[in-house]
């Protein structure tokens, strides 16, 4: 094929790219040589637009052991164990075809972890999808938590948590972020920098087949109406495959065979090889008819470029191949060496006994497009006065607010998920954060995702500030010690200068508060071209975290425990309104500033609350967030089936106070005994502390207003996402 | 006493249930690869739950045909105990050696929660622990566990007091509203004829650690250790 100007367009190259891929090669590349250019210099793999910006995250601390730029992030957990975990998108699949799109989603991630030594322990997952009366909403739904639940089910690893958003705005592009946590050694981790001239090149798992190619490529470009037409490029996954491959990759790590491993993930053989080599400042050289293929005559192109799903590349040391081949052999996957490492820096690549593809290893790796696009800073939106905002009746506006799309129950979902498997699940899902043992130890793992998108709509800044904060928080909640976090970050065109604005401000705004909470950036993926017909997404971007809890007797969960117990807010309520969910599905309002984070006051408020719960003085904890006050109270309520009656603070109109959406706020509850000290030891922390209640009855009383029975609110949180999903149509 | 666990392609239970039965048994089990054929002498062997070959044709259909299955058939021939959870249950039935199958769950999807269980007989090694009409609680995990018998079998299975427990609500009533899959009989857990197997969906391994959230399940391990030491 003659290398035309369609052709370099199809391959997502603008002409400034293209001159630059001659100048790189010296002469015209060949359809092979254009291919690997193009899925490299992808958005998906290049992170070409928000590179500047991800260099200004933090990313160390005395705890980190590997930051950003390997497979996964790797933090030290204590005792010589380590936890590596990351969240990747895998969105534009998940709308085409959202059963396989989501299920690959999972397998990658895992892949992702795993390749580093790691046993995957806990995955988690945060989806945004369209608004629930647009078509198409029931059937992604239905789609992405079946292949999630197919996948992860399927491998055995609980999937413990996560979050679901419905908006409009994902209309025509859900988002799919997955996340898998894993528990390693922390001397057997394993890095992908191949070493040693002449080491063999070893290629384990699935045979390559034509699926998937150009995955990369069509995650970096805007949908249209013709986006169905991209099905052929959605990959299909193995589970079972996986995990023989799990347990494969695992068996091998114990011996002493590997020198470098990387996973195949978006472009495949491509991506793998070039970073394996690129890292370790080698080259490669390999023939692609030793490559296992499950389908005849494929190309060159059609190798490299192939996604299909459960692949490993390894560098073995020499003479290691046998004692590989035999623990592959033993889970009956393909074990092939296909190449050798050279000392040329070049990419050799043959096919039939022709070199099919001869390109520089470094220029194409290392010297991919950096854009610093332009970007415009949001328009401030107003602040909310919320004497200004209309009050409805609390009771009223409370039952809206439970059974609303964001908040209701999302049990429907994880129940589709095996929670439990590995029999570590110590927090099942529905609370602030799960909370999951470390195996065979007294300690456990917190882990949570979190983004409230409309705040970053509002403001990005704010709203990346939040979504790190709230991570943060819920971490604390269950009383655990915030480590590290993982960052998704959803957007729309960063070609908009608009667009690329809510980025440069989001990044910003996590920063800040990633250094302040002294909790470090240490993996990611980027997910742009969120649009389809020129509609954006709202901002998202999604934050994972995990923190530890040193004995896992010492945790805490949202539920009520007994009657009679006090009930403390901590945390200053102001009655901020603006952007919250009272506005949006109360009243109909996208509007007003979102509320401020404060800091320095979110780690004071967190060590405080991990004190009082590691010293056993609180009886339950929730972090407040979406909803407020009273949509907080009445989750420990319907988490426990008990009632409470609280008294509302007078210096606030009675619907800021309910349903202000304040940050740096929990409610716990105590035994009245207990009270004095957590009031005085608030008091020493500079910790605002109130008691505004007591639990008990079966009703949430507001004294001198109201009450609903708690049953009534369950029915009602707990009926929207299955009278939604039962609908007809949801085979559509 | 010495358990056994067989070990399938992506059996994915194979450690918790070997960790309920270290705990039980005070010694680790054997961990037995599907491929072997010979297995040393055991008291106990458990099949347990997972994706046996990724459940691509049939849940249990190919591990049915491992070559392990000979000698465990012949070992549940000369009555050594066998247990099956979950994926476990459903390889037992494809082997033949328990009645019934088990089918897609009636909603079709597949689900991970706590049932509640009545005990219809305290008559066996693995129910011993347990008073006859007693509620239980432990967890299920499946897309398949809705247990089909045709009217005879199904007649001889309840006529000889095969059935070892039935999904109920937590005060013990047997209903339609109990039953999370569909199940024929609310039927949780099957004996063969001499109840020394016993195949079940629900996971007795993972309500066995009070960290957990109950203990429910230790009961059928320890009563096992009881009986066979």
């Amino acid at each position: 094929m003659t290398i035309t100007a369609d052709v370099i367009r199809s391959h997502g190259l603008t002409d400034e790219e293209y001159q630059r891929v001659l100048e790189i090669m010296g002469r015209q590349p060949n359809l092979t040589e254009l291919g690997i250019f193009s899925v490299m210099w992808s958005e998906h793999c290049s992170y070409k637009s928000s590179k500047k910006w991800l260099k200004t995250l933090p990313t160390k601390a005395p705890w980190v052991i590997c930051g950003p730029g390997e497979n996964a992030g790797v933090i030290d957990i204590g005792d010589g164990q380590a936890v590596i975990f990351k969240m990747e998108s895998h969105n534009h699949p998940s709308f085409i075809e959202p059963y396989q799109g989501a299920a690959t989603g999972v397998g990658g991630i895992l892949r992702d972890v795993f390749t580093m030594g790691a046993r995957p322990i806990a995955n988690m997952n945060a989806l945004r999808f369209g608004d629930p009366s647009h078509a198409k909403t029931r059937h992604l739904v239905a789609g992405v938590v079946a292949g999630i639940g197919g996948y992860g089910n399927c491998v055995g690893v609980p999937t413990v948590g996560g979050e679901t958003n419905f908006h409009a705005s994902y209309n025509g592009n859900i988002l799919v972020n997955a996340m898998t946590v894993g528990l390693a050694d922390a001397n057997r981790i394993f890095y992908s920098a191949a070493a040693g001239i002449g080491n063999p090149v070893v290629y384990v798992g699935s045979k390559t087949g034509r699926d998937g190619i150009h995955g990369a490529t069509m995650a970096s470009a805007e949908f249209s109406e013709d986006s169905e037409e991209k099905r052929p490029t959605v990959q299909v996954g193995d589970p079972f495959t996986e995990k023989l491959l799990i347990e494969a990759c695992l068996e091998l790590m114990a011996t002493d065979c590997i020198v470098a491993i990387q996973d195949m993930g978006a472009a495949g053989l491509t991506s793998s090889s070039f970073e394996m080599a690129s890292k370790g400042g080698l080259g490669i050289e390999m023939d692609l008819d030793c490559v296992p293929m499950r389908e005849e005559n494929m190309t060159a192109y059609e190798v490299m470029l192939s996604e299909s799903q459960e692949r490993m590349l390894m560098v073995l040391k020499p003479g290691h191949e046998d004692i590989a081949r035999a623990v592959f052999e033993k889970w009956e996957l393909d074990f092939a060496v296909i190449g050798h490492l050279t000392d040329s820096g070049r990419m050799v690549l043959k096919r039939h006994g022709q070199v099919v593809a001869d390109l520089p290893i470094d220029p194409l790796a290392k010297a991919s497009p950096e854009y610093d696009r332009p970007w415009v800073a949001g328009q401030r939106r107003p602040v909310l006065d919320p004497a200004q905002v209309p009050a409805r009746d609390p009771f009223e506006a409370l039952k809206i607010l439970v059974s609303c799309p964001d908040l209701a129950s999302k049990r429907w979902i994880w129940q589709q998920y095996d929670h439990m498997v590995m029999n570590d699940t110590v927090q099942r899902p529905g609370g602030d954060a799960a909370v999951v043992r470390i195996h065979g130890t007294a300690k456990a793992l917190a882990i949570t995702t979190d983004c409230t998108p409309r705040y970053c709509l509002a403001d990005p800044h704010e709203g990346g500030r939040q979504a790190v904060a709230e991570a943060y928080r819920n971490l604390s909640a269950v009383g655990a010690r915030p480590l590290a976090v993982t960052d998704n970050l959803n957007f729309g065109n960063p070609e908009k200068p608009e667009i690329m604005g809510q980025i440069v401000e989001a990044i910003q705004g996590m920063g800040e508060a990633c250094r302040s909470l002294d909790f470090p950036v240490v993996s990611g993926n980027v997910s742009l071209y969120n649009e389809t017909n020129g509609q954006a997404i709202l901002p998202t971007p999604a934050i994972g975290a995990v923190g530890l809890i040193d004995d896992v007797a010492a945790t805490a969960s949202m539920a009520f425990k007994g009657d009679g117990e006090c009930i403390l807010v901590i945390g200053e309520t102001k009655g901020w309104l603006g952007a919250s969910l009272y506005l949006r599905e109360v009243l109909g309002r996208e509007e007003g500033a979102p509320p401020p984070v404060a800091l320095h006051r979110e780690k004071r408020e967190g060590q405080f609350i991990r004190t009082m719960i590691g010293d056993g003085q609180v009886t339950a904890v929730h972090d407040l967030s979406d909803g407020g006050l009273l949509v907080g109270m009445a989750e420990m309520a319907m988490a426990s089936g008990i009632g409470a009656e609280i008294v509302p603070a007078s210096h606030l109109p009675l619907h800021a106070w309910c349903f202000g959406e304040d940050q740096g706020r929990y409610l716990v509850t105590a035994l009245a005994s207990q009270v004095p000290v957590i009031l005085e030891t608030a008091h020493r922390a500079e910790v605002s502390a109130l008691v505004i209640g007591i639990t008990g009855g079966a009703d949430l009383c507001l004294k001198g207003i109201g009450s609903i029975p708690v049953e009534e609110l369950t029915r009602l949180n707990e009926g929207w996402l299955p009278a939604f999903m039962s609908h007809p149509d949801t085979n559509a | 006493m010495q358990a056994a666990v067989i070990v399938f392609p992506a059996s994915n239970c194979d450690r918790d249930v070997a960790v309920a039965l270290h705990s039980a048994t005070g010694r680790p089990p054997l961990m037995v690869w599907h491929r072997d054929s010979e297995m040393p002498k055991v008291d106990l062997m458990v099949v347990p739950g997972g994706f046996s070959y990724g459940d691509y044709l049939r849940c249990g259909a190919m591990a049915a045909h491992s070559p392990i299955m000979r000698e465990i058939k012949a070992r549940a021939a000369k009555g050594v105990p066998l247990l099956g959870i979950c994926n476990g249950f459903q390889i037992l039935t494809e082997a033949g050696l328990l009645p019934g199958v088990l089918m897609r769950n009636a909603g079709l999807k597949f689900i991970c929660r706590d049932v509640h269980l009545r005990v219809e007989s305290a008559g066996s090694l693995f129910t011993r622990n347990y008073a006859e009409g007693s509620v239980v609680r432990f967890p299920i995990a499946h897309a398949e566990g809705n247990y089909f018998a045709d009217p005879e079998t199904l007649s001889r299975v309840e006529g000889e007091g095969q059935v070892a427990f039935r999904y109920c609500t937590a005060d013990g009533t047997v209903s339609a509203a109990a039953n999370p899959n569909g199940s024929a009989g609310n039927i949780a857990g099957v004996f063969n004829g001499s109840r020394t197997v016993l195949g079940l969906m629900p996971h007795p391994e993972r309500l066995a650690d009070p960290l957990l959230g109950g203990i429910d399940g230790r009961a059928m391990f320890d009563g096992l250790v009881e009986a066979l030491s």
